[in-house]
């Protein structure tokens, strides 16, 4: 074997610009898939992290009524905020919050909107939710990036929003605001209006009520009270779990195909050179190879340009990978419109499991490719491949 | 079979397949090559000489009959039986060289050595032994594409004895060479075969190739039809 190693290696060499072709060819999907299945795993990591400093925190009780993909069930799903949490909250640990249906203004236009009563000290989120503690004229509120750049509105301008309070009575009243914000997490942004907690407890007469109670990374309480549902991180990050694994098998295909071009580029190769190369088979034969050893050395041949393409993409691959976990991927279009958690700029995280895996992959597929074409040579005519007839 | 007998064959008959039936290329051969023999299987075009070799270096069977080569009977050799043999015991020289082109010189000599898991210091010394032979000891980092055809077929010829063969087949090595280059050649194994006392079969119809032989065994239509063993070489 040791041999067969030696004479692929010289043969390989020694073929020159068809040998360095497909090793760049299968040098770029190894370096893309790594790459492509980098910014899966970054946008995972990212994704969660947004959410967790956003959204979720370290996992949330819900009203038992609650539901997000439901606005009307919004005027039911409040409740006391538990006593046994008034600790806490006081530390700033657990965040209640506060969810209603209600109709904003801005410019007379008349659109649909969830008010979200936040504590402006609170510290779990990364919102910045100080902003509603300013003194105006008018009730401070804040909105997203992506709201205000669909109601083309900005910070200073005023709007008219209107609610029901807990008696069904519609109240209404002018709001200006304080804080444009962005986030990466859209469930955050869309159609939602910031409010102080105590505010929208009082405009509402809810008081001492809320919706959702989140809970720092690490105190999550897992035995709620009554009327409360327990809703774990990993509960809460299903849905991106299922969109990455979506994106994923989307990459799978795109690496499928690209695996599949540099598969070609070698199965070409090895059944040219099988028909190109039948005297030298032959002479192998003559000079005493048996038959399965050169169809291992035409395997080992194939297969080392796996080696080669994994060396030579290491070269550019290593630079261009670890610019891209340093600098990031910038998306070429406005990620706020995707409807899902994604940062505008991705940083791939690479892993030494995807490494070795898509080495041993690339490896494996490449020494069957190569393989297939080669037993043939097991039924090759030794005396008619010396004379270098077409068999 | 006498000690001195390389090869022995019996009655042997080869035959091919050709559309319904079959073409008898070699048709009841009796013939014994000696240990020392400078002997050439002479004949045209499909009387059978490269046939013969072929079955005489393992890389072909016999149809019916048998064949001993340095004791074994090829008809019953195994793959991996036969490969031994011609790896251990029998030197190949090809009328179109057959040397692997994307290798060196040096390489192409070392290649039977490294089959034969000679150690490094083993393997360079024998091959420089060849190439002194050959004289090619300059050129021995040159690819085949850069040589002539003569330092080709010379290289061919160190391939083949670098491991000391007991058997060396050569097919219509001349072939491709001009007359200055077949004399050359033809008298660097003639060299071999008075001093290493290798045994050289020929498949030729040139009569360059003929007037060295030592021993001339006619073929016609796949018979013997005459052996004559020459006095004056």
């Amino acid at each position: 074997m040791k041999l067969a190693f030696m004479l692929a290696y010289r043969n390989l060499l020694g073929a020159g610009l068809r040998t360095w072709l497909n090793v760049f060819v299968l040098s770029f999907s190894f370096v893309i898939i790594i790459w492509l299945k980098g910014v899966l795993t970054g946008w995972d990591y990212q994704a969660k992290n947004d959410m967790t400093h956003w959204q979720i925190a370290g996992g949330q009780w819900w009203h038992q009524a609650y539901d997000p993909y439901d606005p009307l069930s919004l005027g039911d799903s409040h409740a006391m905020i538990p006593e046994v949490l008034n600790n806490l909250i006081e530390n700033k640990i657990a965040e209640p919050m506060l969810y209603l249906q209600a109709s904003v203004f801005p410019d007379g236009r008349m659109q649909q909107a969830v008010l979200k009563g936040i504590r402006p000290e609170q510290q779990i989120f990364s919102l910045p939710s100080q902003k509603l503690d300013t003194i105006t004229d008018d009730l401070p509120i804040m909105i997203g990036q992506m709201m205000a750049k669909s109601m083309r509105l900005s910070v200073g301008d005023h709007l008219t929003i209107r609610w029901r309070d807990a008696n069904g009575t519609f109240d209404a009243r002018e709001a200006e605001i304080v804080s444009v914000f962005m986030s990466n997490v859209p469930a955050v942004e869309a159609g939602s209006v910031y409010i102080s907690l105590t505010e929208l407890q009082k405009m509402t007469l809810l008081h001492d009520q809320a919706t959702t109670i989140s809970f720092a990374p690490g105190h999550l309480i897992e035995k709620p009270e009554n009327g409360w549902e327990l809703k774990t991180f990993s509960q809460l990050t299903k849905s991106v779990d299922e969109m990455i694994q979506t994106k994923s098998f989307g990459q799978t295909v795109l690496y499928m195909v690209l695996l599949l071009l540099a598969m070609l580029a070698i199965f070409d190769t090895q059944v040219l050179s099988i028909f190109r190369r039948q005297r030298e088979i032959g002479t192998y034969i003559a000079l005493g190879y048996t038959r399965k050893e050169v169809v291992g050395l035409f395997t080992v041949e194939g297969s080392m340009h796996a080696v080669f393409a994994a060396l030579v993409g290491a070269v550019y691959g290593i630079p261009f990978l670890v610019w891209q976990a340093t600098s990031g991927w910038t998306m070429p279009m406005d990620t706020s419109e995707f409807g899902m958690a994604i940062a505008q700029t991705l940083y791939p995280v690479y892993s030494l499991q995807l490494i070795i895996t898509t080495i041993v992959v690339v490896l494996i597929t490449t020494a069957i490719v190569s393989y297939l074409p080669s037993r043939k040579i097991a039924k090759l005519n030794p005396t008619e491949a010396l004379r270098g007839k077409l068999q | 079979m006498d000690q001195r007998t390389i090869v022995e064959s019996r009655q042997l008959i080869k035959q091919f397949p050709m559309g319904k039936g079959s073409f008898t290329a070699l048709n009841g051969i009796d013939l014994d090559i000696y240990s020392g023999d400078f002997a050439g299987l002479i004949g045209p075009s499909g009387s059978g000489k490269t046939t013969l070799l072929n079955i005489f270096g393992s890389l072909d069977v016999p149809t019916q009959g048998s064949v001993k080569v340095l004791g074994q009977s090829i008809e019953q050799l195994s793959g991996k039986e036969s490969a031994s043999l011609r790896k251990e015991k029998i030197g190949f020289i090809f009328q179109s060289y057959n040397l692997l082109a994307v290798h060196s010189v040096y390489e192409n000599i070392e290649f039977p050595l490294l089959l034969l898991k000679k150690s490094r210091a083993e393997r360079h010394q024998m091959i420089m032994d060849a190439l002194e032979w050959v004289g090619l000891t300059d050129k021995m980092n040159s690819r085949p594409p850069q040589l002539s055809g003569g330092q080709c077929q010379r290289v061919a010829i160190a391939r083949a004895m670098v491991k000391r063969p007991a058997l060396v087949l050569a097919d219509e090595p001349t072939a491709n060479l001009d007359a200055a280059n077949s004399h050359h050649i033809l008298q660097t194994m003639k060299k071999l075969n008075e001093e290493l006392k290798t045994t050289f079969v020929f498949a030729t119809h040139d009569e360059k190739v003929i007037s060295y032989l030592k021993r001339r065994i006619y073929l016609l239509d796949g018979r013997i039809d005459k052996d004559i063993i020459s006095t004056h070489n």
